[in-house]
């Protein structure tokens, strides 16, 4: 089954004509993901990579009734925008990779995509890919191969470097989500925890977490209540940040007394999740807890 | 962005949130000519952008005009916490019957904006939060929709707002969401919000910006530099002016990483295997040369860095975009440090032969190159580090 993205995703990009979004367009192609349309507001009648551009997203929907999919490339003052164009032209995923959206509107078109029963992936994230099946994202897809683990992260060269340890190791990967690294993202990682527990491609999951927020936390209060059931290993970065600043992320702070890595750690490990301190220890704790059962 | 407290006061008015009155002085004078106006007993305030201000020290009351020279002359020019004091609020000192503690924030897990508000005003948030979480009350608020009147009030009973200051604190929060809302602010504070002898007055305001909005606060923008208000260290500001995403920390090693995630994973490892990260500075995805020799030569140049980390994992990134980066960098400084860099992913094979023909060794795997820089910079400093802390 697999989570969020697979076979049937077919595709509309917005942004396609930019720089970022006719580059990536290309990897998604290689990738064998299904691109049914591009959208770039006065750029229609033009293909990109072959792949056909429409001045609006209704009409891109209108000529591909197929698409149910859109990722986002578009800059951080237009990206709400692009994002509430795709939830009204029907679209069911919206994968947002920009980065430096203003947090509020971020707030109100999750708010808004949720009304219209739609789900936003992002912003500022890698985006989502069910190796082998399809990539609706910017990583690199020979960092990841199909398998049985699924990848929850708040990052992403962090998330190919421990996805291609895992590769190497021979544990390929369910789907990888890219949560994005904002504190405000349309899927939080407890839903990508959730998904992952119901989908039966998934044995083992991966939580790929930072400093900032309390999500950590909260995930290991569902593993301690027995919510989920599947076994999970955890690594957690910035144990080493100082309090208040900003590590690159802006959802990477502690602030108000809530964030420290040590908390998610604690609390995790308290929930029976063990947590690497490396990827190469990472590694070896998957190997250990699938081996173990 | 960090407003100090006058500035997040001044908004406070425009939203029709009651302070006291005030007036901000720059100097000895100017701070007893506004005691004058305002009349004393006042109250100086240090504006400096640290928490924990007034147990440091930064907050005086004057009772008469010698006594607001004499404490005016002591603050001005001091450091309250490591930061320099360029001006003060001079403020009319109320009576306090009560103090509450009032926020709108954001909450991750909603995705909402949540409101904290506290009968236990007066103490850090995270205080109230650790002694007595049952003391906060926490409400998110649809941001499709604002804040409600109804809500304001279902807080204001939940607090026990005395009859008389019902409708005041109603307005207010309502004021202080459209605030929230309309200067995308992360954080809205007061505290504290005190119930006094002049009715509700927020006695001090904590109000943070969302960096990715400032484009469309100019109204803000006051021309002080970041270092100036004391949020950034200089080398942070001069990062900031080449575009990199740094944080300056304290150690020796120099770390640069590309994404956020993995570049608090070197910093964790190089502690992790007994060394001292110097800083964060993450390249970002797609990384130029431009970039990474601007970002190498900025740590190259650093007065604390003894080595230099470099763990590239080229997905988007190419690894040889990145090594031509890194020797512009070594030719035009000289490599006058030691230099670690661990290199994989797109066209690595490539980025490895570029550096390698300048005698630059190159790791495949972190942990190892984790290992090498720690060591390097335990020799450097000529001092032995124990292994891991693990």
């Amino acid at each position: 089954m697999v989570i969020l993205v697979d076979e049937n995703t077919k595709v509309i990009v917005q942004g396609i004509t930019g720089r970022q979004g006719s580059f990536h367009t290309k990897l998604m192609l290689e990738y064998g993901t299904k691109i049914v349309a591009g959208v770039t507001p006065g750029k229609g009648g033009i293909d990109v990579h072959g792949v056909p551009v429409y001045n609006t997203v209704e009409e891109a929907v209108a000529e591909h009734p197929d698409a149910n999919t859109s990722i986002i490339f578009v800059p951080a003052r237009f990206a709400a925008d692009a994002v509430y164009e795709a939830v009204d032209a029907g679209l069911k995923l919206v994968v947002v990779i920009t980065e430096h959206i203003p947090v509020h509107d971020t707030m109100r078109f999750v708010n808004y995509a949720r009304i219209k029963g739609a789900r936003v992936v992002g912003p500022n994230g890698p985006g989502v890919i069910s190796p082998g099946k399809s990539k609706v994202g910017i990583m690199p897809g020979n960092a990841f191969r199909p398998g049985k683990i699924g990848i929850v992260s708040r990052s992403g060269t962090l998330t190919y470097e421990i996805s291609s340890a895992l590769s190497r190791a021979g544990y390929g990967q369910s789907t990888a989500v890219g949560v994005g690294g904002d504190p405000i993202v349309g899927t939080n990682p407890i839903e990508v925890v959730k998904m992952f527990e119901k989908d039966e491609d998934t044995d083992l999951i991966v939580l790929i977490g930072e400093i900032g927020g309390d999500i950590e936390e909260r995930v290991a209060a569902m593993v301690a209540k027995g919510e989920i059931t599947k076994p999970m290993v955890g690594y957690i970065v910035g144990r080493t940040a100082p309090p208040g600043k900003r590590m690159g992320h802006a959802g990477a702070i502690i602030s108000m007394g809530t964030g420290r890595a040590e908390d998610k750690v604690r609390a995790l490990e308290e929930a029976g999740v063990p947590v690497a301190e490396t990827p190469s220890q990472l590694v070896s704790l998957v190997k250990k807890m699938l081996e173990g059962r | 962005m960090k407003l100090y407290e006058y500035e997040g006061k001044q908004l406070f008015q425009k939203y029709g949130i009651p302070v006291p009155p005030g007036i901000v002085a720059s100097t000895v004078e100017e701070a007893v000519a506004a005691a004058e106006k305002l009349g004393t007993p006042v109250v100086l305030k240090a504006q400096v952008l640290v928490g924990g201000r007034g147990k440091a020290g930064g907050i005086v009351k004057a009772d008469a005009l010698n006594e607001v020279r004499e404490k005016a002359s002591k603050l001005l020019g001091s450091e309250i916490r490591g930061v320099p004091v360029h001006k003060l609020l001079v403020e009319k000192a109320v009576t306090i019957e009560k103090e509450l503690y009032l926020s709108i924030t954001m909450d991750r897990v909603s995705a909402r904006p949540i409101i904290l508000a506290s009968a236990m005003g007066g103490v850090d948030i995270e205080e109230i939060a650790r002694e007595h979480p049952e003391a906060i009350v926490r409400r998110p608020v649809d941001p499709l929709l604002g804040l409600k009147g109804y809500e304001a009030r279902i807080i204001a009973y939940k607090l026990g707002i005395p009859k008389e200051h019902l409708s005041t604190f109603a307005k207010l929060l309502q004021g202080l969401y459209r605030l929230f809302t309309d200067y995308d602010a992360e954080l809205a504070e007061i505290n504290p919000l005190a119930i006094t002898d002049q009715g509700l007055l927020a006695l001090d305001s904590k109000v943070i910006v969302d960096d990715n909005s400032l484009y469309r606060h100019s109204d803000l923008l006051t021309g002080e530099s970041r270092a100036e208000r004391g949020e950034m260290t200089e080398y942070e500001e001069k990062a900031a002016e080449l575009g990199l995403a740094y944080v300056e920390l304290d150690g020796n090693i120099g770390i640069i990483g590309n994404g956020a995630g993995l570049t608090m994973a070197t910093m964790d490892m190089v502690s992790y295997y007994g060394g001292k990260p110097a800083d964060f500075l993450d390249l970002g995805g797609a990384a130029s040369h431009e970039r990474v020799y601007k970002a190498t030569k900025f740590l190259m140049e650093h007065p604390r860095v003894d080595v230099l980390f470099i763990n590239i994992f080229g997905g988007i990134t190419r690894c040889d975009e990145v090594a031509k980066g890194i020797v512009e960098a070594v030719k035009e400084v000289g490599a006058k440090k030691p230099m670690v860099v661990k290199l994989v992913g797109t066209n690595e094979e490539i980025g490895w032969k570029i550096l390698e023909e300048v005698g630059i060794k190159v790791f495949k795997d972190m942990e190892a190159a984790a290992q090498l820089a720690v060591k390097l910079a335990s020799e450097k400093r000529g001092v032995s580090r124990d292994g891991h802390t693990g």
